[in-house]
């Protein structure tokens, strides 16, 4: 596996990326947007959060064994939020039953 | 400055009899060896990966029953601080990112610069968070029998959400006291001349650390201090 060492350029440009995106999402929490605050916020989180995997810690580059553990990783966490939030979100939907 | 003609996890191949790269015995060559680091460290990060989605799913539970009382608690978050706080913490990644650069160029008094310059952007997290802490405990906001909160309607909810707050900030900060230590022993091991571009895998490694507790600050200052700040 031969890389070429990144350009303090490409760098750069994540680091003042990750800058604008602090000041975006700081800027957007002063709006009132109802429930898009919190989508807004959590997305530019998800963004500034791949930024880093991909570019400062290099996953981008790293071999595909390394890839699928990243990827297992935020997928586990994404299910145990995931279905965290079915559950609290479905409950009441069915009437309760006679016998409850 | 474009891309630098040098290359990473270099194979032994590309190295002369007797250059030194720390190349076990059980490695076929230091790419290998290289590679079995990355992924070691991968794994760790995934199991703390899975100890901070404890903390996130407790969250997501309670906010999902208290709505109201965790986006009134924004108001007492000092969302000046966490801001200059997350910007630290970039800027703390940028100079880590630049420390592991000038390891795969072997250039060695940059190594040193750029993690010293990663340990103060550390520091300064830590005591603004201090000063953070000495806020909520003056005004008591700390959970426990002292607790006071503005709305009375929320006096228990809102105490979820500090505890909340403590654990996850404070656990958070607790990485970053790990990761002050591990700086401390990359600036000893390259003021000792262990690295070179041949081998600077530990660089390399706490680099990841370093990045992966910055993630968990970028998903803790949204969550902490931003939502619910305009209701």
């Amino acid at each position: 596996m031969i890389h070429k060492v990144v350009s303090v350029r490409t760098f750069a440009a994540v680091f003042v990326a990750l800058l604008a995106l602090t000041f975006t999402t700081v800027a957007i929490s002063k709006l009132d947007l109802g429930e898009y605050n919190f989508i807004c916020a959590m997305t530019i989180a998800v963004i500034k959060g791949a930024l880093v995997v991909a570019f400062f810690m290099d996953v981008r580059r790293s071999s595909s064994l390394t890839k699928l553990f990243v990827g297992a990783g935020f997928f586990w966490m994404a299910i145990l939020l995931v279905f965290i939030l079915s559950d609290y979100h479905s409950r009441g939907w069915l009437p309760r039953p006679a016998w409850w | 400055m474009g891309d630098i003609d040098a290359t990473l996890h270099p194979t032994s191949a590309a190295h002369p009899a007797g250059v030194r790269q720390d190349l076990k015995h059980h490695f076929d060559d230091a790419a290998q060896q290289m590679e079995s680091s990355t992924l070691g460290m991968w794994v760790f990060l995934v199991t703390e990966i899975m100890f901070f989605g404890g903390m996130f799913g407790g969250y997501t539970v309670y906010r999902n029953m208290y709505p109201e009382a965790f986006a009134s608690t924004s108001h007492f978050m000092n969302v000046t601080i966490g801001a200059i706080n997350t910007g630290v913490l970039i800027c703390s990644s940028f100079t880590m990112v630049l420390a592991v650069r000038a390891a795969q160029l072997g250039q060695k008094k940059a190594i040193i610069a750029f993690l010293i310059l990663t340990l103060i952007l550390g520091c300064v997290f830590l005591g603004l968070k201090g000063v953070e802490y000495h806020e909520k405990w003056v005004e008591h906001h700390i959970p426990g029998p002292g607790f006071q909160y503005a709305d009375a309607r929320y006096f228990h909810q809102a105490q979820i959400l500090f505890f909340l707050y403590f654990a996850m900030t404070g656990m958070h900060a607790m990485h970053m006291i790990v990761g002050a230590g591990l700086l401390t022993a990359l600036i000893v091991m390259a003021a000792r001349n262990r690295f070179s571009e041949h081998w600077y895998t530990p660089v390399e490694m706490i680099g990841l650390y370093w990045h992966f507790v910055d993630i968990v600050w970028i998903f803790l200052f949204p969550l902490l201090y931003l939502i619910g700040h305009t209701s």
